[in-house]
């Protein structure tokens, strides 16, 4: 009864009322390509690689699969040339980051997307959150956060937590799309040199 | 910076998780930086993660996670002030206090920035300390200036 019938990509596609497009798609077998979004987590449309084209009153417009809710008569593209071309970008933006990561090389194929289109700064991490929200909101230890802002944020573990929390569960590790690479190393350090990592911390603002 | 001085800013906010950045801002207002203690304390009496105290913490300019002094010196570097010999200015600045931009010399007195413009360009070059905006500098003035301080 409060089901909701709206049209992807040809397709029509029965949903309940409170799920996103991307998981009206997904229910219905049409495959969107995603980095931040996990199903057991909240959305969160940080990596917006999941963007789709949407009909409303004659007008197509981009929104974000991931967060945005089904409607009745919707009309979604998954696939233009427009968003292909969108996806191409973020991903050459995001391999700057990340050039090695294969479930990036695997999306440039698809799309293909240059990884040295950009000037590499490979900080590995794609500030997909994953291993942030996975920790507050599953495992609720708030054991590693966000730090400063814009260009200069990054991921970082509170050493005293991760001491006790993080060497028995390690359960964020499998979830970065990066190979944990930058998860391993902060926690490393975080762990062996507690002091340090506080430091080094609060010198990179 | 006093733990009892951070329990004292905690209870005027009767450890209202909702008000956590008016305690930090607080806390920056008496201390003029947040020690790891002051966050660690924060955390633990507002029922806040830490994680979220230092996202905070680290993401407004208005506070520092470093420690600063008590008095803050900021140098205009604006297009007017430039052309007013705003870079001699600082060069002085920097030649009497020892300090780059950014930074806070060891007896926590001074703390020497650098901003893009206060808004006062007639005034340039401007060097602002502490609020009080000190317009028309010329090299020769900053050492009568910055002697006013301690």
């Amino acid at each position: 009864m409060n089901d909701i019938v709206l049209q992807i990509d040809e397709k029509q596609v029965t949903a309940k009322k409170d799920m996103t497009v991307l998981e009206a798609a997904t229910s219905a077998g049409i495959h969107i390509p995603t980095l931040c979004y996990h199903d057991k987590l909240e959305p969160y449309g940080a990596c917006r690689l999941c963007v789709v084209e949407v009909e409303q009153r004659g007008w197509w417009r981009l929104v974000v699969s991931c967060i945005y809710p089904v409607e009745n008569n919707l009309v979604v593209k998954t696939r233009s040339e427009k968003i292909d071309r969108i996806r191409k970008t973020i991903i050459e933006l995001l391999l700057a980051h990340a050039p090695d990561a294969f479930e990036l090389q695997d999306l440039a194929k698809e799309y293909g997307a240059d990884r040295n289109r950009f000037e590499k700064e490979p900080s590995f991490c794609i500030h997909c959150g994953l291993c942030v929200r996975y920790c507050a909101e599953i495992k609720k230890k708030f054991a590693i956060g966000f730090i400063n802002r814009g260009t200069k944020r990054e991921i970082s573990f509170i050493p005293e937590i991760a001491l006790k929390e993080c060497w028995d569960c390690k359960e964020c590790f499998p979830l970065c799309p990066t190979e944990a690479l930058q998860a391993a190393f902060v926690l490393a350090r975080a762990m062996a040199f507690p002091s340090l990592d506080y430091d080094a911390n609060v010198k990179g603002k | 910076m006093d733990m009892d001085n951070v329990d004292q800013i905690i209870d005027k906010h009767n450890c209202e998780p909702s008000s956590l950045i008016q305690v930090l801002l607080d806390i920056q207002g008496q201390n003029n930086w947040l020690p790891k203690e002051a966050l660690d304390r924060v955390a633990e009496r507002l029922q806040v993660p830490l994680t979220r105290v230092q996202h905070i913490a680290t993401f407004y300019k208005a506070f520092s996670v470093v420690p600063k002094g008590r008095h803050g010196v900021h140098i205009c570097m604006g297009t007017a002030c430039h052309v007013r010999g705003a870079s001699r200015i600082l060069d002085t600045v920097q030649d009497i206090t020892g300090l780059n931009p950014g930074e806070t010399d060891l007896d926590l007195k001074f703390s020497l920035e650098t901003v893009n413009c206060l808004g006062c360009c007639a005034l340039g070059p401007v060097m602002e300390i502490d609020g009080k905006t000190h317009g028309k500098m010329a090299p020769a003035k900053i050492a009568d200036v910055l002697k006013n301080y301690d």
